[in-house]
């Protein structure tokens, strides 16, 4: 019997586009000597004491499930820690949930408050993720595109433009991935007037929340009015190098937080224990790395930006996460043709800013999460690319 | 002390070839401002050497020796330590000389090309100052780490190329 090849995949699975990014991912892994901005992640490694442990806590045979919402004590020390640092507090048994990743809670958080047909803003630049989740759970995505002379923030009267009838949500994400982005409580605070007056939720990725260099991150749940409407998703991966150990957390309501632990317990179970065990040393005993993390994102911050501008690259000193934004509109090329170009003859990988959405085209991401020696090299190589382009 | 002379010397101690440009661009100031912080650290005698971090194991002809030896001393009337240290380390093979708490005063490493060399500088140098009433003397046998860095095999950039 034949099958239907066309009939295999669902309808939803076929409507989203491929990653903008396999295809420079497959172009770098057949060249050798490739200078890396294009890796979203920290260049740290764990820090010992929390791999340490993780270890411990198999040596002493913790193996086993954990409670569906993630361990009590971390859960927890969770909410002791959005009190201390961002000032919001949330209770650890009803409005917090441990989850494989931020990007797992991005999904729960869509699936739980999206029906089919409505919409659900995404203000773009932004993490990639947003837009096919949206698609999956059949929402409809209606993107911002926010702009370089607003430095990628967003404003009032964007959104305002943006909301239907139909619109549920807003999704955003400050620091921003990939402009850097950042919002002040002023900015934020006329943001949430206008989610207040149309009745929406709020889901605020704040994965980069420890990762600013002028001014502390604010929560968009502290502003008045806003935590009984947001859902706040964070993780570790940022904040304590801990990518690959796929642990975030979500804070919010509680009806919605335990709509999320329904899908959560059935598609997950829960997030793996000993990630679990580390993250817990890492909020406990983890704030003199992190302080030294953040010191040396800073200055690398501080370097790449001074160098492109050095070289004529035009480029907005990013606020927060650890990435670089500049323009590359005055070289006549779209962000893809240029990154495939430097890529090709330099051997430098950047990643073109139209892949993050609206927004973020004639602009590429640099990753400065990379040594020193390598963000000189990658700078001397791209200067050699664009003089020959002038 | 000022937070940017303070990060000066925080790269400084990383990397202590991290040129003059470099140092301003990361700390967001100009060259001659940094020049101006690392003279005033120079003459503080703050920022006292910049040296290089070498496994001289892995030199051919040129492994040498080092010692960990615990000194029991006398401390003297008006200098106490100060003066029976100062004597030990103008010697040029001492390469570090701590005060210690606990069960011995002194802590002395101590460079050599042999075990026999250092056993003589023990026995005819250390142990015969009069201070000195006892002396313990360890062999290095490997380095594994040695100023914050690590000897053998580092942990390497195990990330791919591009990541969202």
């Amino acid at each position: 019997m034949t099958v239907k090849q066309t009939s295999r995949l669902s309808q939803a699975v076929q409507r989203i586009k491929p990653s903008g990014i396999r295809r420079f991912f497959d172009l770098a892994s057949t060249m050798e000597d490739v200078i890396s901005l294009g890796v979203g992640e920290p260049d740290f490694v764990t820090p010992w004491n929390v791999r340490e442990a993780s270890i411990a806590s198999m040596e002493r045979g913790y193996t086993a499930y954990t409670a569906n919402a993630g361990l009590p004590e971390l859960r927890e020390e969770i909410a002791r820690y959005m009190e201390g640092r961002f000032h919001v507090s949330y209770d650890p048994m009803e409005e917090i949930l441990v989850t494989v990743g931020a990007s797992e809670a991005l999904d729960l958080a869509i699936r739980s408050i999206v029906d089919p047909g409505e919409e659900v803003i995404v203000v773009e630049p932004t993490f990639v993720s947003y837009a096919p989740i949206v698609s999956l759970a059949g929402g409809v995505c209606k993107t911002i595109g926010t702009k370089k002379e607003n430095a990628f923030k967003l404003t009032p009267e964007e959104l305002e433009n943006a909301i239907t009838s139909r619109t549920k949500a807003v999704m955003l994400c400050f620091p921003n991935n990939p402009t850097g982005a950042v919002m002040t409580k002023e900015e934020l605070r006329q943001i949430a007037d206008v989610i207040e007056r149309h009745d929406l939720l709020v889901i605020s990725d704040e994965i980069y929340a420890e990762l600013t260099y002028e001014e502390e991150h604010y929560a968009f749940s502290r502003l008045e009015g806003m935590k009984e409407r947001t859902i706040v998703i964070s993780g570790f991966s940022k904040a304590f190098a801990m990518t690959g150990w796929r642990l975030g957390y979500v804070c919010g309501p509680e009806d919605i937080v335990s709509a999320m632990l329904k899908i959560h317990q059935y598609a997950m179970m829960c997030a793996p224990s000993q990630a679990q065990h580390g993250a817990l040393e890492a909020l406990k005993n983890g704030r003199e790395d992190l302080e030294r993390m953040v010191a040396s994102y800073r200055q690398r911050r501080n370097y790449i930006v001074k160098s492109f501008t050095d070289i004529g690259l035009s480029c907005h000193m990013p606020g927060g996460a650890f990435y670089a934004f500049p323009s590359v509109e005055e070289f006549n090329s779209d962000a893809h043709e240029f990154a495939e170009q430097l890529l090709l003859e330099e051997k430098v990988a950047v990643v073109p800013g139209d892949v993050f959405g609206a927004g973020g085209e004639g602009h590429i991401r640099c990753s400065y999460a990379t040594s020193l020696e390598s963000l000189k090299l990658a700078i001397e190589r791209i200067e050699q690319f664009t003089s020959s382009r002038k | 002390m000022d937070a940017k002379k303070l990060e000066v010397l925080r790269i400084l101690e990383e990397n202590a070839r991290t040129d003059i440009e470099t140092i301003a661009k990361m700390t967001d100031q100009s060259e001659e401002e940094v020049k101006a912080q690392i003279v005033s650290l120079e003459n503080e005698k703050i920022l006292l050497n910049y040296t290089a971090v070498i496994d001289w194991s892995k030199v051919s002809d040129q492994e040498g020796v080092t010692a960990m030896i615990d000194v029991k001393v006398t401390p003297q009337r008006g200098v106490g330590f100060d003066e029976v240290a100062e004597r030990i380390y103008r010697f040029p093979e001492v390469r570090a000389l701590y005060l210690m708490s606990g069960a011995y005063d002194l802590s002395v490493v101590i460079e050599g090309k042999t075990m026999a060399e250092i056993a003589r500088f023990v026995s005819e140098k250390l142990s015969t100052l009069d201070p000195v009433i006892s002396t313990t003397t360890h062999f290095q046998l490997k380095t594994y780490k040695h100023d914050g860095v690590v000897f053998e095999k580092g942990e390497g950039d195990q990330r791919i190329v591009f990541s969202p």
